[in-house]
């Protein structure tokens, strides 16, 4: 960065005279030297160790032995939950990316249209947001849960109860539920103000020349979302890959409930203090989300060109 | 789902077709949007709404009557219980030796380093914002591996943390949060500066004013609206994370509220309306906070999206 400043300084030099003085270079110094010191070393420099550390067999006490691949292997091959694990995330995200997400964009179209009672439905729907994690997991609880969850009553079936937590094959979708319930009012705001700026005159136009109002959305108001259609996109696959608190609020994510987030967690602050095998899980978590965050970055480069 | 609302034709159609068919179905349009957001609404409140009421009633009766049934005593015990017992108040000021100064100090550097980038125009400033939006959009357990180990070698003295490290200290936390929470806070207010009339600036430079006169006296001033939206959103997540203090935090005492709820719930049995109890009141302050401050805490999380 001291590079690129000093650039960018003499750059300016050929216009003004000088344009920092000593004191405000040690100001720019300290303090943006601070904010990037604080990045690099609490998010950049454990991103490198990590995967770093995922070819080496560390436990947190001993010496760092490099084993190469062995520890993807193992995770690939022999660890019981990772696969499971994957799989769970993938649904997350699918779950995430093609129910909760379209159906928040569909709320805030029908919000946006003006309808009475705006301001109710809109804070309604948004409140779960505010809610940490781990407490839409011990709610969920209160809703899902065997012999005494509202669901149960609800369908009649105290006699015969489905046990929609504990049962490992249906639990992840019930979680996927609560985690949606949250999700939706997110991308529901983010749309919301979108939809808010998209210029009356072109849904005007498009009326004129006959669109009609799905047509009117579809070919015309939505493809000016775009920067917002990336920002959700964003936010919903990381919202996908992150997914942790709400299993662990709820059993610590065993039982059907496997995440890789969960599993990195484990092998780490568990007893087992897997700390190199830890990381290679971390580091397919990684890879995931970088395709990612590559293409938003892309993006934003993009826009920055054009702005 | 199955209420798909007929098309309402805007004013400007309306203007355009006249009159015919259409206002009829208009009207059936809003009348079904109407039911069906009604619907989504009491649904999405549902579950809160649910939480409270099995925090009213004792363990014994919905044990026997589950949560979907009328009341027979109502009371306060458990929230009694969740302060005299579990020491609720306890965790909250841990919350808040946690998130007050991480708001502070993370809207401080973030606006320090937004200013530079929009404001100076530095040249790099993109690649830097970027460099710090990326860092924010990480799973967090990519990088809880190496500062957990790095944690347990920082030695710290006893005033700083009676277990003589960083790990399991408030500090860990803390500079994960601000570490973390960086990268969001650039992004938001690198957008919202640019929006700024840039004379202002020029104008103190004139005047001789120098990099931190620019920066303090007059940049800031002029974001008040997006810090104080920022700061809303910021010490609600904050407030609400549960994974960091979990994994740097051992001691059971120094906790934050939302990772100290987990302990609510027993190794071997679960009193679930004393966990509901115990999330009402973890969540009471965040909803009174979005209730109270709702044009800021939206106005946080489109700020970032809706691009001067």
């Amino acid at each position: 960065m001291s590079l690129t400043s000093t650039r960018g300084d003499r750059g300016r030099r050929r216009r003004g005279a000088r344009r920092f003085n000593r004191r405000d270079r040690v100001v720019l110094a300290v303090l943006l030297g601070l904010a990037i010191l604080i990045d690099l070393f609490i998010i950049w420099g454990p991103t490198v160790a990590s995967i770093g550390l995922s070819f080496t067999s560390y436990d947190g006490i001993g010496d760092i032995t490099w084993v190469g691949l062995d520890n993807y292997r193992t995770a690939f091959t022999e660890y019981p939950q990772f696969w499971p694990a994957v799989r769970h995330n993938l649904m997350w995200l699918g779950f995430l990316g093609l129910v909760a997400t379209p159906f928040g964009l569909f709320l805030a179209v029908l919000i946006d249209r003006g309808v009475r009672f705006s301001r109710f439905y809109q804070s309604a729907i948004y409140l779960p947001v505010v809610l940490s994690l781990a407490i839409v997991g011990f709610i969920a609880q209160l809703v899902f849960s065997r012999d005494q969850g509202a669901l149960n009553a609800l369908l009649g079936r105290q006699d015969n109860p489905i046990d929609w937590i504990g049962d490992p094959d249906i639990n992840i979708w019930m979680v996927m539920i609560a985690a949606a319930w949250r999700h939706t009012g997110y991308v529901m705001i983010l749309y919301l103000a979108g939809l808010k700026a998209v210029d009356a005159s072109l849904k005007e136009a498009a009326a004129i020349d006959g669109a009609n109002e799905r047509q009117t959305f579809f070919r015309v108001v939505f493809p000016t979302l775009r920067p917002v259609n990336v920002i959700v996109m964003v936010i919903t696959v990381i919202e996908a890959l992150r997914a942790f608190d709400i299993v662990y609020a709820i059993n610590r994510g065993r039982n059907g409930l496997e995440l890789l987030s969960v599993l990195v967690t484990d092998n780490i602050i568990g007893e087992a203090s897997r700390i190199g095998f830890g990381s290679a899980i971390a580091v397919v978590l990684l890879v995931f989300s970088l395709g990612f965050v590559v293409t938003y970055l892309v993006q934003e480069l993009r826009g920055e060109k054009n702005r | 789902m199955s209420v798909a609302p007929a098309p309402a034709p805007t004013a400007a159609t309306e203007r355009v077709s006249g009159t015919g068919p259409r206002p009829r179905t208009r009207r059936r349009g809003r009348w079904g949007t109407q039911i069906f957001l009604t619907a989504v609404a009491l649904g999405f409140l549902a579950p809160l709404l649910l939480a409270v009421y099995a925090s009213l009633r004792p363990y014994d009766e919905t044990a026997e009557e589950g949560y979907f049934s009328w009341p027979k005593t109502l009371s306060f015990d458990y929230y009694q219980q969740a302060f005299t017992d579990s020491e609720m108040t306890k965790y909250f000021v841990n919350t808040l030796i946690i998130a007050v100064p991480g708001v502070l100090v993370v809207l401080f550097l973030a606006s320090f380093v937004a200013f530079a980038v929009s404001r100076l125009r530095m040249r790099g400033g993109i690649v830097l914002v970027m460099i710090f939006t990326a860092g924010n959009l990480l799973p967090q357990q990519v990088i809880i591996t190496p500062l957990y180990t790095v944690f347990n070698k920082i030695e710290l003295p006893y005033w700083m943390s009676d277990s003589y490290l960083m790990y399991d200290s408030y500090w860990a936390v803390l500079a994960v949060q601000i570490g973390f929470q960086l990268g969001f806070c650039v992004f938001v207010l690198a957008n919202f500066m640019r929006t700024l009339p840039q004379e202002i600036i020029e104008a103190a430079v004139v005047d001789g004013a120098g990099v931190w006169t620019q920066y303090w006296r007059i940049t800031l001033p002029l974001c008040r609206p997006a810090l104080a939206a920022l700061g809303t959103l910021q010490f609600t997540w904050m407030y609400n994370d549960f994974l960091w203090a979990l994994v740097f935090i051992n001691t059971g005492d120094k906790l934050p509220i939302t990772s100290a709820l987990n302990n609510l719930s027993g190794q071997f049995f679960t009193d679930y309306n004393l966990l509901a109890a115990g999330s009402v009141i973890v969540a009471a302050p965040t909803i009174i906070v979005f209730l109270l401050l709702q044009r800021h805490f939206i106005a946080g999380l489109t700020l970032g999206s809706a691009k001067g």
